[in-house]
């Protein structure tokens, strides 16, 4: 019930036009085949009316005559009911076409947006543009057009017949029908503010609600029951209170219009009454006209109505159109080359990155690393190891300097081919839903099932992997329920391990994995790092001895760097950081 | 079901005089044909300008009278509706609170959060609606069907069919239109499923080159989407076109019938007017129980849902016995031959249990995933009963506390680090009410948390997001901590909350909870070795049993499954160090 705050935007109208015009032909026949619903049906009440002219009373009924109407009336409501029902069907069809293609258009967008917009927006947001605003947009926009076009078209038809009847009581009609839509009106403004309480306060509720009952397990821990309830209690009571008047009171519409239209029937009941006796009016047409003051007002309460339902689709399609206008990641260099799978090297010369412009991070950062060789990235949470996997992967753009791979600065080659050299393995292991076998096909999707075993193998994994139910065929479930946290870990690896990449990327669980399966990660990282050049963001200190270099991190600097015992013996943070852990209490 | 209509108690006056006054609108909006009739039969055919203007003037009566029984019927049922709705709200939230840990982990929060909130708003709806306009249209079509046969029983019989066809019609577009429709459900689940994916994934997609893939699947999905809602769309295009067609079928029967009745003087020409009009009242009505069915049939699944959590029992009511004293020279926490079995599931989760940890020692809980060291001081706070054996706390069983006392006793750090929303202050005084700042502020200094609430500006007056967003994991792990400390619990339990630390904050936690807490008990289960090795003993878990309960050294001797643990994590030499 959110009144729509944007106006009738014209560009986003365009835009909306834009999007139907491949469907033109289909708009052009559904006008046409709405002119001829409405037209049938206007024409059913004269024909019926002019049949009530024919039975005038007993022995007074122009049977002949009758059987005439009959036939008309009968071909003309079939024509309606074809038309109409043609006119649903090809509405539905343009409507939900043109969901689709704006959806696909979305999650074109979806392929290209820099991850920085997506790490700084929740996913849910994108998803409500996609699915629900879309689905919002086409109800209203376009059903809520032909039904405006309909109205539009009913009233001026029913105006055009009442007029060619009695244009005295067609005035009448026409003077009073307003009323109806002012009351309409006037009602939906004064319940406007009630309906901002009462979903303020039902919001308010929502997230009461969602932070005390989904986390109900605290709230019982902590014995916190008695205050939760006289909290929830008090936001219970508002929103009776207001929930009480704004259902009232936009609930008068309904019979505020009805008891209008009940006024307008009863003039035209007068009107037409003593145009009957004074001849100028037959019975027939009386009741033609009861009938079309009846169906006057309606489209006019209908077109109030769509009003609103547009403005809210409007509303809606910018939401969308923000989406997809969201400036996409700049393109591969027109003259960029394909970076051929190398020995992995890489160089950081002079890098300068920072995530909000003014809040300096790494400024000028120099790092050599040879093909081969094993960096270790240490530090507390937060120190910006993830921004080295932003930065190498060109998830992000750096803001100065040069990073290079195998001798190339890495913005004049193909994104594509870049990622193909480097092999990634995170801690938000993040897995597709489809087979086992297709995630670890995932990188290489025309792999044979004899490649994904042998990787599954080398990355530990076909053992676990042979005891769920489908074998390689099991279907990894949403939520990732059927499979652990290490499991899926152990996929991530075998998808990297299938590409083969000379770079890689590991990120090294903190928690949460099984101890026995943490033994299993531990070789299959050993064997992915055969010869490889690789970043490590490490927690354990085994690892960080073995590595070529370490490079110690604090808030988004390399503060030291050197061997495990080059560390120790400068006795700085890192230092610090190992003895902690054996300091005695 | 009859028992959510239990919830209108105090409002049963509201609930029969909606439907009450409903009827009574529409008796008045039936009249308005008749009187028509009478305007062209008599007053028109007499030229009596008094009787127009009569009968006009009954028109207007009508229309004010039904205005006025339509708004006192909506105000009673909007009154009787949002009571309902406010008292089954209030009453679910009550129940809730009493479901123990088996009840919850059983149907899960997310889905009781929905069925507070939306659920709940659907019933409250659906209430309304059938007050005020489930009976009226039955009411209408009952209605006119006698107004025509009290003008003409002969054709009355044509009412009766043509009812009975648009229902049918309508009926069966809606039966086939619902299994497509749930189709259609499921498809755009997809796309939510695709779309989400996409987003959260970007990285890997991207790394593995993946977009075109992704999207053509994205394509295939919609496109399948698409034809669904296309052919759903079909069918349901049908509902109008042949209603309205069945209608004026009837009309026209009714003018050729009626027009040989209109002969031989057995019907008037105002009455076929009346007839005509209450066919398209009949039409309408039942085109508008149509729509009304399909919204009261959601707030039915709605209410079932809701009644499925009122009618979950807890098995763990409250003891509500009074403060019990510790039993002198008794151990803090005793377990006893414990085994555990979650509701539902084949294998237990803990099997013969036994360890005696005596006040001021701190115990050590290490073990895999899903080896029950979660499951294990579960029980300690009586989250759950242990299925055989028993828990006692200084003496007593858990069974014997009330729920009130037992919490006071144990503070329990989970592993997730949750905030709520509000100050620092309040979240410091969720499980103390009437804790002083000092208090608060020394939790605060063994939790390590003293420093960074220091230094926000409001100090504990700092304001915390939802789900304290605003917060870093390692400091919403430190709150909670101190959260836990600020009502100076006998029994401490860190399940897993020092994994964000880094190891020299986790190492100053460690050391402040051994020299600031004298007394207390401190279980902490970690999955890091470095975390436990320095308890008074450790408890050491493996698929459900206990296979060590020993200081570290002497586990690392003779415990081989703790041995193994710290050898995945440490060098040889470093867990030589270590002795």
């Amino acid at each position: 019930m959110s009144k729509p705050h944007t106006k009738l935007n014209r560009s986003t109208i365009q835009r909306v036009l834009a999007l139907i015009r491949p469907y033109a032909g289909s708009v052009a026949l559904t006008l046409t085949l709405a002119v001829i619903t409405v037209f049938t049906t206007l024409l059913a009440p004269v024909i019926s009316g002019k049949a009530v002219d024919l039975i005038l009373g007993p022995g007074q009924v122009d049977f002949a005559g009758l059987g005439k109407l009959a036939l008309a009336m009968g071909v003309t409501i079939f024509c309606t009911a074809v038309a109409q029902w043609l006119m649903n069907v090809v509405n539905n069809r343009i409507t939900f076409q043109v969901v689709r293609d704006i959806r696909v258009k979305a999650f074109e967008q979806l392929e290209i947006l820099p991850l920085k917009y997506m790490d700084a927006h929740r996913p849910g947001d994108a998803i409500s543009r996609i699915t629900t605003d879309v689905e919002q947009f086409s109800d209203g926009l376009l059903m809520g057009f032909t039904q405006l076009f309909t109205g539009v078209l009913t009233i001026l038809g029913t105006l055009g017949v009442m007029i060619s009847i009695d244009w005295r009581i067609a005035l009448v009609v026409v003077a009073l029908t307003p009323l109806s839509i002012f009351v309409a009106r006037f009602i939906a403004t004064h319940t406007y503010s009630m309906f901002k309480v009462q979903s303020e306060t039902r919001a308010e509720m929502t997230s009461l609600v969602e932070e005390l009952v989904g986390n109900e397990h605290l709230v019982r821990a902590f014995g916190y029951e008695s205050r939760a309830e006289a909290r929830f209690d008090r936001i219970n009571l508002d929103l009776q209170k207001c929930g009480v008047r704004a259902v009232f009171f936009s609930s008068l519409t309904n019979p505020c219009t009805r008891f209008v239209n009940a006024l307008v029937y009863a003039a035209v009941g007068v009107l037409g009454a003593f145009a009957a006796i004074a001849g100028s009016l037959t019975v027939g047409e009386l009741s033609v006209f009861l009938n079309y003051a009846n169906q006057y007002t309606k489209p006019f309460n209908d077109i109030s109505d769509v009003m609103t339902e547009l403005q809210n689709a409007l509303a809606c399609a910018q939401r969308v159109f923000d989406l997809i206008d969201e400036t996409p990641i700049v393109p591969d260099a027109p003259d960029a080359a394909v970076l051929p799978m190398g020995a992995g090297s890489v160089a950081f010369e002079h890098v300068k990155f920072r995530y909000v412009p003014d809040v300096p991070l790494i400024e000028d950062m120099n790092l050599r690393v040879w093909p081969g060789q094993r960096i270790a990235l240490v530090g507390p949470t937060g120190c910006g190891k993830t921004t080295l996997v932003n930065l190498l992967m060109r998830f992000y753009e750096i803001n100065g300097g040069c990073l290079k791979v195998d001798g190339r600065s890495i913005d004049t080659v193909t994104r594509d081919s870049l990622r193909a050299n480097l092999g990634m393995v995170l801690q938000e292991t993040w897995l597709k839903s489809g087979t086992i076998a297709e995630n670890i096909a995932y990188g290489k999707p025309d792999a044979t099932r004899e490649e994904i075993i042998d990787a599954a193998k080398r990355a530990r994994a076909h053992s676990f992997i042979c005891r769920l139910p489908n074998g390689y065929d099991t279907v990894v479930a949403e939520d990732g329920g059927n499979i652990s946290q290490g499991q899926r870990q152990l996929l991530c690896i075998a998808r990297v391990m299938l590409r083969r990449p000379p770079i890689l990327i590991l990120d090294e669980a903190t928690s949460s994995i099984d101890t026995r399966t943490e033994v299993l990660v531990q070789d299959a990282f050993e064997e992915l790092m055969k010869g490889r050049t690789s970043f490590i963001v490490a927690h354990r200190l085994s690892t960080i001895k073995n590595a070529n270099q370490i490079l110690v991190m604090k808030a988004g600097n390399i503060i030291e760097r050197g061997t495990h015992d080059e560390l120790l013996a400068k006795g700085g943070f890192y230092a610090q950081l190992y003895e902690s852990q054996f300091a005695k209490a | 079901m009859h028992k959510l209509l239990l919830y209108i108690k105090g409002y049963e006056k509201q609930a029969l005089l909606a439907p009450l006054f409903k009827m009574l609108e529409a008796c008045f909006e039936l009249f308005v044909p008749l009187v028509v009739a009478s305007i062209i039969d008599t007053g028109i055919k007499n030229a009596d300008a008094v009787f127009i203007w009569q009968r006009c003037g009954l028109l207007v009566l009508l229309a004010v009278i039904g205005l006025t029984c339509s708004l006192t019927a909506q105000y009673f049922s909007a009154k009787a509706a949002l009571g309902f709705g406010t008292a089954l709200r209030k009453d679910l939230f009550r129940h809730i609170d009493t479901l123990s840990y088996s009840e919850l982990d059983g149907i899960g929060t997310p889905t009781l959060v929905t069925r507070m909130t939306s659920d709940i708003n659907q019933v409250q709806n659906g209430v309304n609606l059938t007050l005020r306009l489930l009976l009226r249209s039955p009411f209408i079509v009952i209605g006119a069907l006698i107004m025509a046969f009290s003008i003409s029983p002969h054709l009355t019989l044509l009412f009766v069919a043509a009812t009975v066809i648009i229902s049918l019609i309508i009926w069966l577009i809606m039966r086939s239109t619902v299994p497509i429709y749930h189709q259609a459900q499921n498809g755009l689940d997809r796309v939510t499923l695709l779309t989400r994916e996409n987003y959260v994934g970007a990285r890997v997609v991207r790394a593995f080159a993946r977009q075109a893939d992704e999207l053509a699947n994205f394509v295939e999905t919609n496109d399948h989407l698409k034809s669904i809602q296309i052919k759903a769309g079909r069918i349901s295009a049908m509902m109008n076109p042949l209603t309205y067609l069945v209608v004026n079928l009837t009309v026209i029967a009714l003018l050729i019938l009626g027009g040989r009745e209109v002969d031989t003087g057995n019907l008037t020409q105002g009455e076929i007017i009346a007839l005509i009009n209450y066919m398209s009242q009949i039409l309408l009505s039942l085109l508008r129980l149509a729509d009304l069915v399909i919204s009261v049939t959601r707030a039915l699944a709605s209410g079932m849902r809701v009644n499925e959590i009122l009618n979950t029992r807890t098995s763990m009511p409250d003891p509500q016995a009074p403060t019990l004293a510790p039993v002198a020279g008794s151990p803090a926490v005793a377990f006893d031959h414990v085994s555990f079995t979650y509701r539902g599931a084949g294998a237990p989760s803990l099997t013969d249990v036994s360890f005696i940890a005596q006040s001021g020692q701190t115990i050590g809980v290490i073990g895999g995933t899903g080896s029950g060291k979660t499951t294990l001081i579960d029980l300690v706070a009586r989250f759950y009963d242990a299925t055989e054996g028993s828990v006692r706390l200084f003496g007593h069983n858990v069974k014997e506390y009330s729920f009130a006392q037992l919490r006071q006793l144990i503070g329990v750090v989970p592993q997730q680090a949750m905030l709520f929303t509000g100050t620092i202050r309040d979240n410091m005084r969720w499980a103390a009410p009437h804790a002083t700042d000092e208090e608060i502020w020394a939790a605060l200094e063994i939790a390590q948390a003293a420093d960074f609430v220091r230094s926000k500006p409001g100090m504990l007056d700092e304001p915390v997001e939802t789900a304290g967003r605003n917060f870093s994991g390692g400091q919403r792990q430190r709150l909670t901590i101190a959260r836990a400390l600020v009502p100076q619990p006998k029994v401490l339990i860190l399940d897993d909350s020092a994994s964000a630390l880094d190891f020299a904050t986790d190492a100053a936690l460690r050391k402040a909870l051994k020299e600031k807490t004298q007394g207390m008990t401190v279980f902490i289960v970690s999955q890091r070795a470095a975390s436990v090795q320095r308890g008074d003993h450790i408890l050491v878990m493996d698929d459900g049993n206990l296979v060590g309960d020993a200081p570290h050294a002497e586990l690392l001797k003779a415990c081989p499954v703790y041995k193994e643990i710290c050898l995945s994590q440490l060098s040889k030499e470093e867990v030589e160090k270590t002795l």
